[in-house]
């Protein structure tokens, strides 16, 4: 057979956050843990699909009356108005004046890919800033959508805190107009978010350099168990009349994590420009996927919209929110009760899935290779994978490698 | 622009703007309005620093209204009208003779299953459900088919046929830079804009011949020659969109020699298989010549018409290569294109089909359905030809009507008298002259034989 005209093409490696699950599905140990991906876990180590959820894909299978043709490039429009109000607030001058543009995409990631290629499209300043650290896939994402990426410095490993005055100054020098991501709450992957005092220096600060935010809204009512407490950044922002863009997902506060559901929300100045971008957002998606799956809006649409459903919606995103914070005061309490050298209070005050435990590539390395224990090699561990059952055996782990491993 | 003007650079941060006060660069007239507009606002909350950004215009000023998308915008105009008669040719969405949404029996069977078996939702592997990705790649290829055995397909689950034309689109741009895409003319209007998007040049070879309202063979062979070799030629499996005019099985081996004598590779778009002829295999035989060739190729499948989930988003992309490991390769490369773009595809499209095809009961039925859906098309097809000719007596030939497959038919109308159709008749259907008989019911074929026969003869 002649030479393929593939030829050149090299095998790429595996992604380093997906990558991990990989790895630890060829373990065969039977102590392994996987604390990679993001994904919620009982404590019984098993995913799982909250009730309301499947209360709300019983209805719409038992709807005799639904179809499935092609949704609108925008998505379900009751599912962008209520994603809208669940992350701006029901009463949001903005909405009501008509100023915002939702649309729905493939959870976090599409949204963000979405916002990006209208950004490098429209935008006159192609140029977005990430906190340093983030999550992996944000600077592919925004330099695949045509943006060029610089970083703003976030995490202080000596604090294992916020480098408050780094942002601040890494801000005050960007070019007027530059776009800047926040975390909305809970930043992957170190579990840091600025004070509500922080988060008002940050917004006058960009305000006054006209720097344009776009919020990556992953865990919405995951970080403290509140919806509208881990909104409060975003609308901070919005209530003082500017513009900004936020990119919401349902994979973790639903658990719909593989029915990709997500949204996009820019916030204009005024409704005619809202109409204007909604339309070229139309541009942007149709030459990518047409128009957006159907099953996950539908379930979030239907609990949104039903009062009772949404109450036991903020029931069960609450006991998940206040399972991992158990996780953290027990895996805090295993490494002080064993004298684990070092200050490991940041377990306590980092919030949301995420703990950036401070361990280096090698202690991770050591850790996967002597405790199975399956984590990012940048030290970030998932909470949302522990257990009581397991913590005394990461708790060895992290002992071991602090106490041995260089 | 207005919004540069009103740059706040020389304030310092921390300091409250008196939008009184506001940089007097702004043309030096009363500060309370700019262009006319007054844009202080004043609210219930107003606090000291909601004024920091009371001056300041939309940073998307600039942006124009995007015209409505041709095809999808056909839809939107049809549900504003009110007329009684109206009758939407738009989109190729299959309507039963009621003219009504259609949702499969056997995907019905297969949600519930779904739901009574209670399966998680976490996330695919970003190529996607492994269930999925062997049944589709079999269903294409044929389960005995060499490329199968030797293991040399990559297949990976994407957003229906735009998805995975856009990953395939995205490889090219990365691996073949300067590599054209030959596509037909005319083609589903929204080739370009994916290849556009991706940053993948294409341009256009002969396809449609509109004296014969048939296809331009000797154009399309002399186009394909004269491309650059190594090119990529957009072939549609079966069912072409828009014009509903398919290559012969001879036709098609000349293709496949001239391809091959060219070193292009071939990238077949399959949106209809089943729904052509009615047989899943015998609309894969053009997509399997090449693959019996021994050619490397790419395949877009989509599963939104054949099994009606056009909302769920399903298909695939397929690249055939010369061995197992360039496959291994590619599949590699297409997973890095995607996790940006949306990270992994969504599971409930994926799991309906693999558990159709995965069950020979639900796959029979299924395979029953597609013939019922086909057999209405083709009986709709000789209704609206019968209509037709027992209407207009001049010479002009409407066998092509008989002789085009699938669920579009290319009508030969052109823009002024498909304006017509919709102004007049309130026929929606898009301005190619294209009309989608997936959504022509028996009861109606008079109606439309009237409106062609109209727009035809009265219009220029």
């Amino acid at each position: 057979m002649s030479d393929s005209v593939f030829a050149s093409i090299v095998q790429a490696p595996e992604d380093p956050i997906l990558g991990v699950t990989v790895a630890y599905n060829k373990d065969q140990s039977p102590v392994k843990l996987n604390l990679g991906v993001g994904a919620y876990r009982t404590e019984e180590g098993k995913p799982l699909v909250l009730n309301v959820v499947r209360k709300a894909e019983q209805m719409l299978v038992n709807d005799e009356s639904r179809v499935k043709e092609y949704l609108p490039i925008t998505g379900v429009a009751d599912f962008n108005k209520l994603s809208a109000k669940l992350i701006f607030g029901a009463d949001s001058p903005a909405i009501q004046e008509n100023r915002v543009t939702t649309v729905q995409c493939l959870s976090g990631t599409g949204s963000l890919r979405v916002g990006g290629e209208f950004l490098a499209k429209h935008y006159h300043e192609k140029t977005i800033y990430i906190p340093l650290p983030t999550w992996g896939n944000h600077p592919k994402v925004f330099t695949l959508a045509g943006l060029s990426v610089k970083t703003y410095r976030y995490y202080d490993p000596k604090t294992r805190g916020l480098d408050f005055s780094g942002l601040l100054e890494d801000l005050q020098n960007a070019p007027s107009g530059a776009i800047v991501l926040l975390h909305a709450c809970a930043h992957n992957p170190t579990g840091v978010d600025p004070t509500s005092d922080q988060w008002e220096q940050i917004r006058q600060l960009m305000r006054s350099k006209a720097l344009l935010p776009f919020f990556d809204s992953a865990y919405q009512g995951f970080a403290s168990g509140s919806l509208d407490a881990d909104a409060t950044p975003v609308r901070m922002f919005v209530a003082d009349g500017g513009e900004c863009l936020a990119a919401q997902s349902y994979a973790k506060n639903m658990g719909l994590y593989g029915e990709r559901v997500g949204a996009l929300s820019i916030v204009c100045k005024g409704a005619d420009v809202a109409s204007r971008v909604e339309s070229q957002l139309k541009l942007v998606i149709r030459p990518m996927y047409s128009n957006p799956p159907i099953h996950g809006a539908s379930i979030v649409a239907a609990i949104l919209k039903d009062g009772d459903m949404y109450t036991e919606w903020t029931v069960e995103l609450k006991a998940m929110a206040d399972r991992i914070i158990s996780m953290r005061h027990q895996l805090f309490e295993a490494l002080q009760a064993k004298g684990t050298p070092g200050d490991w209070s940041h377990i306590i005050k980092q919030i949301g899935m995420f703990t950036f435990t401070g361990l280096n590539s090698d202690q991770v390395a050591f850790m996967t290779k002597e405790f199975h224990i399956y984590m990012t090699s940048d030290g970030r561990i998932s909470m949302a994978g522990l257990s009581s059952r397991t913590i005394p055996h990461l708790a060895n782990a992290i002992h071991a490698a602090v106490t041995k491993a260089a | 622009m207005a919004s540069s003007l009103l740059s706040f650079g020389s304030a310092s941060p921390l300091t409250l703007l008196d939008p009184l006060k506001v940089n007097p660069r702004v043309g030096g007239s009363n500060q309370a309005t700019f262009l006319g507009k007054n844009f202080i606002k004043t609210k219930k909350s107003f606090t000291r620093t909601s004024m920091a950004v009371a001056v300041e215009v939309s940073k998307f000023n600039e942006l124009t209204m995007a015209p409505p998308d041709p095809i999808l915008g056909v839809s939107e105009a049809f549900r504003a009208d009110t007329h009684e008669m109206k009758l939407n040719l738009g989109v190729g969405a299959y309507r039963t003779e009621d003219l009504q949404p259609y949702v499969l029996d056997v995907v019905k069977k297969a949600e519930n299953l779904m739901l009574e078996r209670g399966e998680n939702k976490e996330y695919l592997p970003i190529e996607g459900l492994a269930a999925f990705n062997k049944a589709t790649a079999e269903l294409l290829f044929g389960v005995e088919s060499s490329v199968l055995q030797q293991q040399r397909v990559a297949t990976v689950q994407g957003l229906s046929g735009t998805g995975s034309l856009r990953l395939a689109a995205e490889l090219i741009e990365r691996y073949f830079p300067g590599a054209k895409v030959l596509i037909s003319a005319p083609t589903w209007g929204n080739h370009k804009n994916i290849f556009n998007d991706a940053g993948v040049p294409w341009s256009e070879y002969r396809y449609y011949d509109p004296k014969t309202v048939g296809l331009d063979f000797d154009g399309m062979i002399s186009d394909i020659k004269a491309a650059p070799a190594g090119s990529f030629v957009l072939l549609h499996g079966c069912a072409h969109n828009p014009t509903g005019i398919d290559p012969t099985p001879e036709q098609w081996e000349v293709i496949a020699d001239v391809i091959q004598e060219k070193n292009h590779i071939p990238f077949f778009d399959v949106a209809y298989q089943g729904f052509a002829s009615g047989s899943l295999d015998e609309d894969a035989s053009s997509v399997r010549l090449f693959a019996d060739r021994g050619m490397e190729l790419l395949v877009a499948q989509s599963y939104s018409k054949n099994l009606g989930l056009y909302s769920e988003r399903i298909g695939a992309i397929n690249v055939v290569c010369s061995s197992s490991e360039v496959a291994q390769r590619v599949k590699s490369q297409l997973k890095r294109i995607a996790r940006p773009m949306y990270s992994n595809p969504p599971i409930h499209g994926a799991r309906i089909v693999a558990n159709v095809v995965g069950s020979p009961d639900l796959f029979n039925e299924w395979k029953e359905e597609m013939a019922l859906m086909a057999g209405r098309i083709k009986s709709v097809r000789q209704k609206l030809y019968d209509s037709i000719t027992s209407k207009e007596k001049t010479s002009k030939d409407w066998s092509f009507i008989l002789k085009q497959i699938g669920m579009f038919s290319f009508t030969g109308l052109n823009k002024a008298q498909s304006e017509n159709m919709t102004s007049k008749w309130h026929v929606y259907m898009t301005k190619d002259g294209r009309i989608s008989l997936a959504g022509l019911s028996a009861a109606k074929c008079d109606y439309l034989a009237d409106a062609i026969i109209d727009s035809y003869h009265n219009v220029s």
